[in-house]
């Protein structure tokens, strides 16, 4: 439902029922077992504003996502997700408005503390965003060597955790060239929580892909969060795949977040934006 | 009705003397003349902004030595081959038409001095960085933007890392390094060749070309074909990083960003060229 203010400003409305205060479905319960589930938020967007020349892509978001949940940002092309994800881990500086990352604000951060706030993040990009020249194993190895300096030994002992982790085996000396598409987003999820990161950010993860692959990138970021307890941030329009992940949806319009709240409270949201993407997938489903 | 549907819609009809109507072919041409003026201004700006932060990151740990050794092959070893065969052609040439010149009044014996001031001044230095510029400033301009285009470069920032110091340090200053030295093989191989014209094909004595060239080069031509090698290197493998580096629009936007590169790259170093020789001289 809209805030009461009827920007998406606030947390969440009584009726929205925020995870683990409302009525039992699958993903509350889900959020309640999750390991690190303080409900306390772990990501804390507040009055985002930002502007792109005369083009203003975000317009006063207010978001917060509990530790240890998945926030699936909903919204179509153009909307603002990538632009607003791109906040939360600081790779941009909002016009006005604060981004809070476990009790810490990363708009007046310099370079320095932003990269220290950044190892607490794990990114998995549309396209996995691979090293084209390096393989499987010097991808997922390199944060690894990069901030904890570990020894080759080691490194490769806990790259084959990770791949294990995401289902992949005996892929180390292959190069991303070598993968497919969904074999490239595990690899990508791999690489991103090699350090045992508190926020896995998601891009796009099912965008291109076919049923059965986006049925197991799916089971891949549920598998994330139920083993490592992590808090995940989707962005998608990838209705399905929203309701099957998310804790808490948010629907972000004309750079609004103009409904938020547990996936089935969204189904009958009045504002007709959200009706009308909701209904390409229910009205055929 | 006609009078509202006619405001501030019919203002803009392109009758011409109104303050909305399209802009005349000259007009244009200001407008498009001061657009790109603007934009090159931008890229400079830009250019010595990248600059100064690759110095400032260049000399803050961590220091990734085994990069710099890798782009200092790629820059300077791979080079070795095309810069020695350039320097010996060039060399050739210009001794066969220099000496068929001084033939008319009998000055061969200065083709020597000639070719060797001209090498070390101007033409190393020049040719030493247009070969970079074709060999390794594309490879960086064409490999960054890759990077850039397909996130690689954002997964680095997401990782935490800095870019800029990761991808960019490394090459700038294989640039600033491996010119200057590229840049002696080239003298020394041009030279070489010109002898071989001179003294070989064209029977001018070896004693008269050595003696000559070594009465008329001093230390300071060799020190200013470096100074001018460094500067080169250093432009060229900034350019070509910070169009890589700021690359957009897919495997096109890579190649434009890969022609900008080059194009600007051979113009900064013939204008460059004319303003360290004359500060030099001045």
């Amino acid at each position: 439902m809209p805030d009461a203010d009827g920007n998406g400003r606030g947390g969440f409305s009584p009726d929205e029922a925020p995870p683990g205060s409302g009525a039992p479905n699958a993903q509350q319960a889900r959020l309640r077992e999750a390991p690190s589930g303080s409900g306390r938020p772990m990501i804390s967007v507040q009055g985002l504003h930002k502007r792109f020349g005369t083009h203003e892509v975000l317009r006063g978001i207010d978001l917060d996502i509990p530790e240890g949940s998945t926030c699936v940002i909903l919204g179509g092309s153009g909307s603002g997700k990538t632009v607003l994800m791109k906040h939360m881990i600081g790779l941009l500086k909002p016009d006005r408005g604060r981004v809070i990352v476990d009790g810490e604000d990363l708009v007046p951060m310099g370079a320095d503390a932003l990269e220290r706030v950044r190892r607490k993040f794990g990114m998995v990009f549309q396209a996995a965003a691979l090293f084209d020249s390096m393989t499987v194993y010097e991808n997922v190895a390199f944060p690894l060597k990069e901030h904890r300096k570990t020894g080759e030994e080691e490194a490769r002992e806990i790259v084959r955790q990770k791949l294990a982790l995401v289902g992949l085996k005996g892929v180390e000396d292959k190069y991303p060239a070598d993968l497919s598409g969904g074999m490239r987003k595990r690899v990508g999820l791999a690489r991103a929580i090699v350090l045992d990161p508190k926020i896995v950010l998601y891009d796009e993860p099912t965008t291109g892909l076919d049923p059965i692959t986006t049925d197991s990138v799916d089971e891949m970021i549920l598998d994330a969060q139920r083993e490592l307890g992590v808090t995940s941030v989707v962005i998608s329009h990838d209705i399905a795949s929203a309701f099957k992940v998310a804790d808490t949806l948010a629907f972000l319009f004309e750079g609004q977040i103009i409904a938020k709240g547990p996936p089935h409270s969204l189904r009958d949201h009045p504002h007709p934006a959200l009706r009308q993407f909701l209904g390409t997938w229910f009205g055929r489903n | 009705m006609s009078t509202e549907a006619a405001g501030p819609a019919g203002a803009s009809s392109g009758r011409p003397g109104t303050p909305d109507a399209a802009p005349g072919p000259i007009r244009q041409a200001i407008e498009g003349l001061g657009e790109q003026l603007i934009q090159s201004i931008a890229t400079l700006g830009g250019i010595s902004l990248l600059g100064v932060r690759v110095l400032r990151e260049a000399v803050r740990p961590p220091f990734r030595v085994s990069h710099l050794f890798s782009q200092l092959d790629f820059v300077g070893v791979g080079s070795i081959f095309i810069v020695l065969l350039t320097g010996l052609f060039t060399g050739m040439v210009f001794a066969q038409q220099t000496q068929s010149a001084f033939a008319l009044f009998d000055a061969e014996s200065l083709v020597g001095p000639t070719v060797g001031l001209t090498l070390t001044r101007e033409l190393g230095p020049v040719f030493t960085a247009l070969m970079v510029t074709m060999r390794a400033g594309s490879a960086m301009c064409t490999e960054l933007g890759t990077m850039r285009v397909t996130e690689q470069v954002d997964a680095l920032e997401t990782m935490a890392v800095n870019p800029v110091q990761y991808l960019l340090v490394p090459r700038v200053l294989a640039g600033l390094l491996m010119v200057p030295v590229l840049n002696m093989l080239f003298v020394t191989a041009g030279m070489t060749g010109a002898f071989l014209i001179a003294v070989g094909v064209n029977g001018l004595s070896a004693g008269t070309f050595l003696a000559r060239t070594r009465e008329w080069l001093v230390p300071m031509d060799l020190a200013e074909g470096l100074i001018k090698a460094a500067i080169f290197g250093l432009v060229v493998a900034l350019i070509g990083c910070f169009k890589g580096y700021n690359a957009t629009g897919g495997a096109k936007g890579v190649g434009k960003a890969t022609t900008e590169a080059m194009v600007s790259s051979a113009l900064a170093i013939f204008v460059l060229d004319y303003i360290v020789g004359a500060l030099i001289h001045a």
